[in-house]
């Protein structure tokens, strides 16, 4: 009998519980979130009412940080330079997954002698900071002429993400199943007929959240930008670091700057937000 | 390594058209592997080797008559300089300070999301927020929009609070970026990081093996004891392999002490020392000395790190 009673008793407790909880963890989810709906919001206060203290949060929206940051006020345009991001990002994105598909299929699907060690030599090459190759990098473009050239930071993004890109890829094909391709091996289908036709078509989701991931991570490296370009190819972030010289008011501004050259990762990342744990831990984790 | 025992794992589809010698065969297995490994090999393993070389000569782009052969010069300047010696202890605090914090917290967030309640989609997508904001636009908000004494939303809450609880008119108003500069970088990187940590340790969390948890707590096992005894030990390596996957990635971080510091008041790392010495002072002998001393710390860590993806590998390979 007693035991009845406390059953739903422990049950009731254990509610409360889990709805304190939860609650805690909306808390530390808008905690979290806080700083980056501060910078949408001032991005759209008037540049008197973002630089206020206390700050005003109700202040009327206005879109002048983001006609300033265009270049109403004066100053360079931004344009350049979120196209050459964007060039730099696609173009070695596309190239990156030239190259790790075939890879990912040479290390997954038929799978080469020792391809274990090949796919940890990728990796081991995404642990070296990039900033110890900057020199030879940056001594080698002055002498080629390659300076100041998108194409440059193409393929170090390239590098970059390759390895990265093969973990994925590595993965993602590893799901295939093996008796489609046979069948299609004994049909007479040469190699490229079997990637385009049946690898390419299965693993599509795992061929579009890498290209998200290798797109973002291109879009936000700044230090090869910064030393490899000057004004011809100068990438988004680099422009971002620049701006700030100007002297009074420029917190709208700095936000809706902030807030445009983030908003390709945002929604990059988002659209890839199921997969991006494996991006992130180079395909160790899924 | 343990990874070679690996080699023979998937059963090869042993078709071999008649006609193709072995070798050919093999070769004809390999080509679609060779371009991305010869593009690797040339963009990433040759400019280390020219570092290497570099960091023996004895090179200022300031100064080229002087060109020449430097022995070990570089590398004693790398250990003997005072300001050297900082920004290698700085790298180490930093680094350190960031990957545990942002561990913990990740940690603590990832228990808490792997319960169901309501909107749990709802607060993780925003979790995961900070983590795509543009590292520089995410420094340049923490120094202006945040940081800032004057107008910065720190001391702005800080008034704010003060006002509204009529704690009176002299709130505090302190000037974090001045008074505590690393304090300043490290929160900035604790908060796009924890994303990072969370996302794998609850990847983590979720691959627990829902049966044993059942059993645990059918034969009355208390909720500490579960993830003293279950959830730690199977953590292990989810949580091995974030603190070094970030370590790597936080050590090699330029944006955000170039950003909000410029490397000022202390926070000089050793990417910023590198790209200074490179930069501004063209001391490229030097910078390259510098550079082989971060990669030999970073391989340090990576052989650790390579052995948990292995470990974590073998796993999912052998499932």
């Amino acid at each position: 009998m007693t035991h009845a009673v406390a059953l739903p008793q422990r049950h009731r407790e254990r509610n409360y519980k889990n709805a304190g909880l939860g609650l805690v963890a909306w808390l530390v989810g808008i905690l979290f979130f806080l700083p980056v709906a501060w910078m949408v919001l001032t991005s759209f206060h008037s540049e008197s009412n973002a630089g206020t203290n206390p700050p005003k949060i109700g202040a009327p929206l206005t879109v002048d940080g983001y006609r300033d940051f265009f270049g109403a006020g004066g100053g360079p345009s931004p344009w350049p330079s979120l196209f050459n991001s964007l060039g730099a990002s696609v173009g070695s994105t596309l190239i990156v997954l030239a190259l790790a598909v075939p890879a990912a299929y040479a290390l997954a699907i038929k799978p080469v002698r020792k391809w274990t060690d090949v796919l940890f030599f990728f990796l081991s090459t995404k642990m070296l900071p990039p900033v110890a190759g900057l020199l030879p990098i940056y001594l080698f473009a002055k002498n080629t002429d390659f300076l100041d050239n998108v194409w440059l930071l193409v393929i170090l993004y390239t590098s970059m993400n390759l390895p990265i890109a093969v973990w994925m890829m590595r993965s993602f094909l590893a799901e295939v199943p093996p008796a489609i391709m046979e069948a299609a091996a004994i049909d007479g289908a040469g190699l490229l007929n079997i990637l385009r036709k049946i690898i390419v078509p299965i693993a599509m989701p795992g061929i579009a959240a890498t290209s998200l991931i290798c797109f973002i991570f291109s879009w936000n490296e700044m230090l090869f930008a910064r030393v490899l370009t000057g004004v011809v190819a100068q990438t988004a972030p680099v422009y971002l670091t620049g701006f700030v010289t100007s002297q009074g008011l420029f917190l709208a501004k700095v936000c809706a700057a902030a807030t445009i050259i983030s908003l390709p990762v945002l929604i990059a990342g988002f659209a890839a937000q199921d997969k991006l744990v494996q991006g992130l831990s180079l395909g160790a984790v899924k | 390594m343990t990874a070679s025992a690996l080699t023979t794992a998937p059963p090869r589809t042993a078709v071999r058209r008649p006609g193709i010698s072995p070798r050919r065969a093999g070769w004809i297995r390999r080509a679609p592997l060779l371009p991305a490994l010869i593009f690797l090999i040339i963009v990433t393993q040759l400019p280390f080797i020219a570092t290497l070389v570099i960091s023996f000569t004895r090179w200022n782009a300031l100064d080229p008559r002087h060109r020449g052969w430097a022995g070990f010069a570089n590398y004693k300047e790398v250990f003997t300089d005072q300001r050297l010696r900082e920004s290698v202890l700085t790298t180490i605090i930093l680094t350190v300070s960031v990957v545990l914090i942002s561990l913990m917290i990740g940690l603590g967030i990832a228990l808490l999301l792997n319960r169901s309640f309501f909107g749990r989609g709802i607060v993780r997508t925003l979790m995961i927020a900070p983590f795509l904001i543009v590292p520089v636009a995410a420094a340049l908000l923490f120094k202006h929009g945040i940081y800032n004494p004057v107008y910065g939303l720190f001391n702005g809450a800080l008034t704010g609070f003060w006002h509204t609880f009529g704690l009176g008119n002299n709130p505090p108003q302190p000037d974090i970026l001045t008074v505590h500069p690393k304090i300043a970088v490290e929160a900035e990187l604790i908060w796009q990081w924890t994303p990072f940590m969370m996302l794998i340790l609850l990847a983590g969390l979720q691959s627990r093996d829902p049966e044993v948890m059942e059993a645990a707590h059918v034969d009355g096992a208390a909720p500490w004891q579960m993830f003293r005894y279950i959830t730690l030990p199977h953590m292990r390596r989810y949580l091995e392999l974030s603190a070094l996957l970030g370590t790597i990635f936080i050590i090699a971080n330029f944006d955000s002490v170039f950003t909000i510091t410029s490397g000022g008041l202390g926070t000089a790392n050793l990417p910023y020392t590198i790209y200074e010495t490179f930069y501004a002072s063209h001391d490229y002998g030097l910078a390259s000395a510098q550079g082989v001393v971060v990669v030999v710390g970073s391989l340090i860590i990576a052989t650790f790190a390579l052995r948990v993806v292995s470990s974590l590998f073998t796993e999912e390979v052998g499932r």
